[in-house]
């Protein structure tokens, strides 16, 4: 395996990773927006809360990564999807600020119509922000996105079948995955409506995950041939198998109620879904105008970047394995809120 | 103001496609934001575990209140931090996909190192926060012991980019004008690093420590003078005191490399129009299109003598470089402005140093005069001034280039339209200003309810709301 192919596999692993972080991160925050009113949304808004805040951080972090590594390792890749998709990553940009201030600021926040409206920029940049992500890989995916500084279009290069595709399974699958993990949390604070709240939510999205993914065979195969031939064949057709049984998996577990395995099982059928449309535009970076191979930059440079990532998983490994025990052992905990309320004896406690 | 003369400054740029106004005054606006959350990320974390180590070492339940309070803080700002840093890497490649597509597999490194250590922070800084309550107080110290060594890294990898913009090496061009053989040790360690990197990470300490300082200088002001202030006060501001002058010397051996590296740029700082040695030093001032020089003080011979120790010292003049490879009269006239403003800055907060200084060696107590209170209150803001204005000097005063003498920031640009841009621009500004506003109101609601939280305990008799991890420690202050 040469350098670059090594390089491309970290790229698409740290794709995998953020579909899972992020998904989790991007999916709470929708369920956060579909829990309904006041009455009726706040215990599972209190969960997503307390379950999500202290790691969300961390999840967004995978998404500089994946930039960093596409313009350092395949920079012509960088400046031809920045620039041609543009339309769909500044609203990118713009939805990553608002939902990440949204959620940081209403934590501290008391008023109760200033934290609703924070929730409701909150969960609707939680949709949209993974939404164009999306489209802009199907965008990829489906060969709209030439090399060069603003060559394809503007807006049919996110706005098409296949990047219309993309999106929608990038947001069932981000709810799929934060629903599931949602129900291991709701186990761990021992609530067991929540759990049987969030598990129904799993399991639907997870059989609508299973749908559109067999539906959008039918959509690739008008909009995008090439693609279609490598989901059909190879390791494509492996990986999208795999993530269908792994989704199928996930529903079964939960329904008996054995939660251990399901986190395992929910980041497969999402690492499988990427690796899968990976695998799927071989040899191609950009189908199907530029391989992996002519993207690559300097070899001393992919060599680096090797030994760079070896260095990050090697100090991040434990630190994020630190991050999830304490995490899951309870050992976390909101600092802000309770006791200073408790302190001045606020109403509502 | 500063922020005007920056917008003002895009208006002369008419040789360039007609997106670069908007897309550099985008970039401009959001490092502007970005880099007043630098220090909170780069120097709070070490200012909130000295005072975490000073509440475990005497058992002083103010000071662990103060750090947890601070990391708080330190909390929702990184959080902010986080999005903007986020922003910036999109920015990249919407704006400047030229750079990014040529450069990026030469510089691009530096942010894996920054990527990674960046992640490392923000676990151990969510470790750090959500673990006042429920971990032991020393595992809890020592997981936030790492955050200011691995800040100090990230920091690095940012200013080596940055340096090696204004002093590129450790690539080859083939006959397509294209890098190769890539030596990412000249590209990570470029002449102009160090000082640069020790220049910001002086001010990131200056700036953290003043603006927290600032805050107590306030209360102390409106009479809360209890330990509580005091210690909130003494801890940030010794810290800034300490770095101040070395700021000073760091700055000077920036500036002389500068002078060394970038010669051009150095003129544009100094407002030097014809090479020539005995060159004055003037404080101010405004360069007009024939060279001359109106308003502002002039010291002769003084340019030449900070540039190397002798009025003899030949310095080079902007008319050095052909007018379309240098920055244009009213850039270097921005970059003089912010320069002076920027020592100007320095030299304020170096005197009140001296004034903190004095009075700790004369009664090992802090100064006495409200006077000195008043300058501390604003030091904070006046600090955020003076790393603006650094910012500007080293931005500004590399046009028209992006990769000094390799690349114009005409060639990076992204090949779309005016409009769409001035139109993102446009939401940035109102998204950002949001955040900024929300950001502030935030803090000033957190301080209230400290301050309601704190007023409570003291008329219900009770020591300071203070983590359960003090426990023990709330005893010991019950029985004194």
């Amino acid at each position: 395996m040469s350098s670059t192919d090594l390089v491309a596999l970290v790229l698409l692993l740290l794709l995998a990773a953020y579909t899972c972080g992020g998904g989790a991160d991007f999916g709470a925050g929708m369920w956060d927006l579909l829990a309904g009113d006041r009455d009726r949304g706040a215990r599972p808004r209190s969960l997503v809360d307390y379950a999500m805040a202290p790691v969300w951080e961390a999840n967004n972090v995978w998404l500089v990564f994946i930039l960093v590594v596409t313009w350092t390792g395949f920079p012509p890749v960088f400046e031809a999807v920045m620039s041609t998709a543009w339309v769909a990553l500044t609203l990118v940009a713009l939805g990553i600020v608002a939902r990440g201030a949204a959620f940081a600021i209403r934590k501290p926040t008391h008023r109760v119509a200033r934290r609703r409206h924070l929730g409701i920029v909150f969960g609707l940049a939680s949709v949209l922000t993974p939404f164009f992500l999306a489209a802009t890989l199907g965008g990829i995916a489906s060969g709209r996105i030439p090399p060069g500084n603003s060559k394809g279009d503007p807006v049919t290069s996110w706005l098409n079948p296949t990047s219309v595709l993309f999106g929608i399974l990038g947001l069932l699958a981000a709810a799929f995955i934060a629903a599931a993990f949602l129900v291991s949390d709701a186990r761990r604070f021992e609530a067991p409506d929540l759990e049987a709240y969030f598990r129904t939510r799993a399991v639907v999205s997870g059989s609508l995950l299973l749908l559109v993914m067999a539906g959008g065979l039918l959509v690739v195969h008008e909009d995008a041939k090439p693609l279609y031939d490598g989901l059909t064949s190879g390791p494509g057709l492996g990986f999208a198998i795999a993530a269908g049984i792994f989704v199928l998996a996930t529903a079964a577990l939960l329904r008996t109620g054995r939660l251990r395995g399901t986190r395992l099982t929910a980041v497969g059928a999402l690492a499988s879904l990427v690796l899968a449309w990976g695998m799927a535009q071989r040899p191609y970076a950009l189908p199907t105008t530029l391989t992996v191979d002519e993207a690559a930059g300097d070899p001393n440079t992919m060599r680096w970047l090797i030994f760079v990532t070896i260095v990050a998983v090697a100090l991040i490994g434990p630190a994020l394995a630190l991050l999830y025990r304490l995490d899951l052992t309870d050992r976390l905990a909101a600092d802000h809120d309770e006791d200073l309320i408790e302190a001045t004896g606020a109403p509502g406690r | 103001m500063m922020l005007g003369s920056v917008l003002a400054d895009g208006a002369v740029l008419a040789d360039g496609p007609s997106q670069l106004l908007p897309a550099r005054e985008q970039m401009a606006f959001t490092l502007m934001v970005h880099v007043i959350l630098v220090p909170f990320g780069v120097a709070l974390p070490l200012i909130t575990l000295v005072m975490n180590y000073l509440g475990l070492r005497r058992k002083d339940p103010v000071a662990i209140q103060l750090a947890r309070r601070w990391s708080t803080v330190m909390a929702i700002q990184f959080a902010v931090g986080a999005v903007t840093g986020t922003v910036l890497s999109l920015e990249f490649g919407l704006l400047w996909p030229g750079l990014m597509g040529k450069w990026g597999d030469v510089f691009g490194i530096a942010f894996g190192i920054e990527g990674w250590a960046f992640f490392l922070e923000a676990i151990l800084v969510a470790i750090y926060i959500y673990g006042w309550k429920r971990m032991s107080p020393r595992a809890h110290f020592l997981v936030g012991l790492p955050i200011p060594i691995v800040a100090l890294v990230g920091a690095f990898s940012i200013l080596s980019v940055n340096a090696w913009m204004n002093t590129p090496q450790g690539f080859e061009l083939d006959s397509a004008g294209n890098p190769t053989n890539v030596d990412i040790t000249q590209v990570l360690f470029t002449p102009i690093l160090a000082p640069q990197y020790l220049h910001m990470i002086a001010a990131a300490y200056m700036v953290a420590g003043y603006l927290v300082a600032s805050v107590y200088a306030v209360g102390w002001l409106r009479g809360r003078r209890d330990r509580y202030h005091r210690l909130g006060f003494l801890v940030p501001f010794t810290v800034a005191a300490i770095v101040t002058p070395l700021q000073f010397m760091i700055g000077d051996a920036l500036a002389r490399q500068v002078f060394q590296e970038q010669p051009v740029k150095f003129a544009a700082m100094e407002i030097v129009w014809e090479t020539g040695p005995d060159q004055p030093e003037y404080l101010f001032g405004r360069l007009q299109p024939d060279g001359s020089i109106d308003g502002g003080i002039r010291i002769p011979g003084l340019d030449s003598f900070l540039a190397g120790f002798s009025r003899d010292t030949v310095v080079k003049g902007l008319t050095e470089a052909p007018a379309a490879d240098r920055p244009s009269i009213r850039e270097a006239n921005i970059t003089h402005f912010a320069f002076d403003t920027m020592v100007g800055v320095g030299t304020v907060l170096l005197g009140l140093a001296f004034w903190f200084g004095l009075a700790w060696v004369r009664r090992r107590d802090m100064p006495r005069s409200r006077w000195f209170y008043r300058c501390a209150a604003l030091a904070g803001v006046v600090s955020v001034v003076g790393l603006e204005a650094g910012w500007i000097t080293a931005e500004v005063g590399r046009q028209p280039w992006v990769v000094y003498n390799e690349m114009k920031v005409a060639e990076a640009v992204t090949d779309i339209g005016a409009g769409p841009i001035w139109t993102s621009f446009a939401v940035v500004v109102v998204i950002y200003s949001l955040v900024v506003w929300a950001f502030l109101s935030v803090l000033l609601k957190m301080k209230l309810r400290w301050r309601h939280a704190d007023a409570e305990t003291a008329r219900a008799g009770l020591p300071p709301d203070i983590p359960q991890q003090a426990v023990p420690v709330e005893r010991d202050e019950v029985a004194r």
